[in-house]
C-alpha cells in the first residue's frame, strides 16, 4: 500500500477521537506509518456485526413483549453476551441462567440474585426489569 | 504519582506496548521489530474453533506469545502476574506505579470507556500501560490511540477481570531486567526463521500459508452451504480479522515488511529489502480482497462470485508459502 493509498473513508466510527496507524510506502518503496480515519471495506463490516446485535435485540425485545423471555434476556443480548459468558460473570450453571431468561424464573428471583445480576450489567435492579 | 513516560501510537497494542515499554527501559525497539522478532505474523483457519458462531481466522500467532517470544530471544526478563481479587490486582498495580514501573495488563475493550462504541467487543485480550494514578483515576496509555487517556479505579477492575476467551484474571506484566547489549540482529534472524519455518513449511492445513488455500476452498462453498445471509456474515467476519483489529492493514503483512526493511537494514542484507517489497505487494493482494469482499457484504457484487474470492485467496496463498519458503532457505 503506497502512503497516498492509505484510505480517509470516516464513518464516524472512531467518533472523531483518533486515527488508526497503517503501515504504507512512500514513492522510493520505503516503509513508514500514516494516520487512516477508516476505510469503506472495514466500515462495513464492522457496521455489519453491529446490525446483527441490534437485530438480535430487537428480536428479544418482541420475545419478551410476546411474554416468552424475561427481561434478563434483553440486557445479556443488549451486551453482546450469551448464556455461557453471563453465566462466567454471574458465577452460576447455565442452566440457572436459562432458567432465568425465562418469565416465570426471573420473577422468582431473589434481591440479592436480581442485584448481582444488575452489577454484571452495570445498571440498577430497576432498570435490570425494564427493556429500556 | 505519575511516570515518566513516553506513548507513542502504534497500529496493535500487543507490539506497541512491547516498543513502548522496552523504550522506557533503555531498549530502542520500534513496533515492527517488536513483531518480527517475536514471530508475530501467521495465517491459521480454524473452522471447528466458533467465536460468536463464526468460524475462527488469524493473521497472527495466539495472543501473548509475540511478548514470550521478543522477550526469549532478547533476554528480557519480565514478572507476569495473575490475581484471584480485584483489590490483590489493585494493590498489586499500585505497589509497581509507587516503585515507578509502568505495567502492561491484559483488559477487555468492552469495558474501556475510552474507546469509540463501535470498537467495543468482548474481545479480552488487548494491552495497555498504566503509567500513573491520580486520586481515583489512572493513565493509560494505550498504543492504538494517538494520546494518552484516564480510567478510573472501578472501570479498570471490570477490564481487569473480564470473563469469557480468556478470562482476563487481572493478568499484568512488567520487565524485571531489560539487558542494554542486547544482540538485535540474532534476535530478528531468529524471529524471523521461526516465522518463515511455520507459515512456509507446517503441512497441516489449518496452520501457516497452506490455511489460506484451506480457506479458500471454504468461501468458495460458503453461499451453497450457508446460504445468502449467513455466507456474508462468515465472510465479514474475516475482513474484520484482517484489517479492522489494530493489524497495521492486510492482517501484519504491511508491518511484517516494515519489520524486513528494518532488518535489512540493520543485517547490511539487500535480499531481505527485496523481500519487503514482495510480501508488500501479497499484502495489496490481500487488500484487494478485502475490498471486494466488502462489496459482497453490501450486495454490490455486480456478478461477482464466492468462487472468484475464492480464486484471489488461492492466489494469495500459493504466493505466501513460496515467499516463506525463500525466506526460510535463506542463509545468515
Amino acid at each position: 500500500m503506497k502512503k497516498e493509498d492509505v484510505p480517509q473513508d470516516d464513518e464516524n466510527l472512531f467518533e472523531g477521537k483518533f486515527k488508526v496507524v497503517k503501515y504504507a510506502v512512500d514513492e522510493d518503496g520505503k516503509y513508514g506509518t500514516v494516520g487512516s480515519s477508516g476505510w469503506e471495506p472495514e466500515n462495513a463490516v464492522l457496521n455489519q456485526a453491529w446490525e446483527e446485535i441490534n437485530k438480535k435485540v430487537a428480536e428479544t425485545k418482541k420475545k419478551i413483549e410476546a411474554g416468552e423471555l424475561s427481561p434478563l434476556a434483553y440486557h445479556m443480548e443488549k451486551n453482546i453476551m450469551d448464556v455461557g459468558m453471563l453465566s462466567q460473570y454471574m458465577e452460576i450453571g447455565k442452566r440457572n441462567v436459562s432458567k432465568h431468561l425465562e418469565p416465570s424464573g426471573f420473577n422468582s428471583l431473589d434481591e440479592k440474585t436480581l442485584k448481582r445480576y444488575a452489577d454484571v450489567f452495570d445498571i440498577t435492579v430497576e432498570e435490570l426489569k425494564k427493556i429500556e | 504519582m505519575i511516570i515518566d513516560f513516553e506513548h507513542r501510537q502504534s497500529a496493535h497494542c500487543e507490539t506497541g506496548v512491547i516498543s513502548n515499554l522496552m523504550r522506557h527501559h533503555g531498549l530502542d525497539i520500534s513496533e515492527p521489530l517488536a513483531l518480527g522478532i517475536g514471530s508475530g505474523l501467521f495465517f491459521a483457519h480454524m473452522p471447528f474453533i466458533k467465536v460468536n458462531g463464526l468460524p475462527v481466522t488469524t493473521y497472527r500467532i495466539m495472543p501473548g506469545d509475540i511478548f514470550k517470544k521478543f522477550s526469549k530471544r532478547t533476554g528480557v526478563e519480565m514478572k507476569r502476574e495473575k490475581f484471584s481479587s480485584p483489590e490483590k490486582a489493585m494493590d498489586a498495580l499500585d505497589a509497581c506505579l509507587e516503585q515507578g514501573l509502568p505495567v502492561g495488563m491484559l483488559t477487555s475493550v468492552f469495558y474501556l470507556p475510552y474507546l469509540p462504541r463501535a470498537f467495543r467487543f468482548h474481545f479480552n485480550a488487548h494491552n495497555i500501560v498504566v503509567y500513573g494514578k491520580e486520586g481515583n483515576d489512572y493513565l493509560v496509555s494505550d498504543p492504538i490511540l494517538e494520546k494518552t487517556e484516564v480510567i478510573d479505579r472501578r472501570m479498570l477492575i471490570r477490564a481487569r477481570f473480564a470473563k469469557g476467551m480468556p478470562n482476563t484474571n487481572g493478568r499484568m506484566y512488567y520487565p524485571t531486567h531489560v539487558p542494554q547489549d542486547v544482540d538485535i540482529n540474532a534476535a530478528i534472524i531468529k524471529g524471523l526463521k521461526y516465522t518463515a519455518k511455520d507459515m512456509g513449511t507446517i503441512p497441516i492445513p489449518i496452520f501457516g500459508g497452506k490455511a489460506i488455500g484451506f480457506l479458500a476452498s471454504r468461501v468458495g462453498k460458503y453461499e451453497t452451504k450457508y446460504g445468502k445471509e449467513e455466507a456474508k456474515k462468515y465472510l465479514g467476519n474475516i475482513v474484520r480479522m484482517q484489517e479492522e483489529i489494530g493489524t497495521g492493514g492486510a492482517g501484519f503483512r504491511f508491518m511484517f515488511g516494515a519489520f524486513l526493511q528494518e532488518a535489512s537494514a540493520r543485517l547490511g542484507n539487500p535480499i531481505l529489502h527485496k523481500k519487503s517489497l514482495e510480501i508488500t505487494k501479497i499484502g495489496d493482494l490481500w487488500r484487494n480482497f478485502a475490498y471486494d469482499c466488502g462489496r459482497m457484504v453490501k450486495g454490490r457484487a455486480d456478478g461477482m462470485t464466492y468462487q472468484d474470492l475464492a480464486d484471489q485467496l488461492s492466489d494469495i496463498g500459493k504466493k505466501e508459502i513460496l515467499f516463506f519458503q525463500s525466506i526460510h532457505k535463506m542463509k545468515f
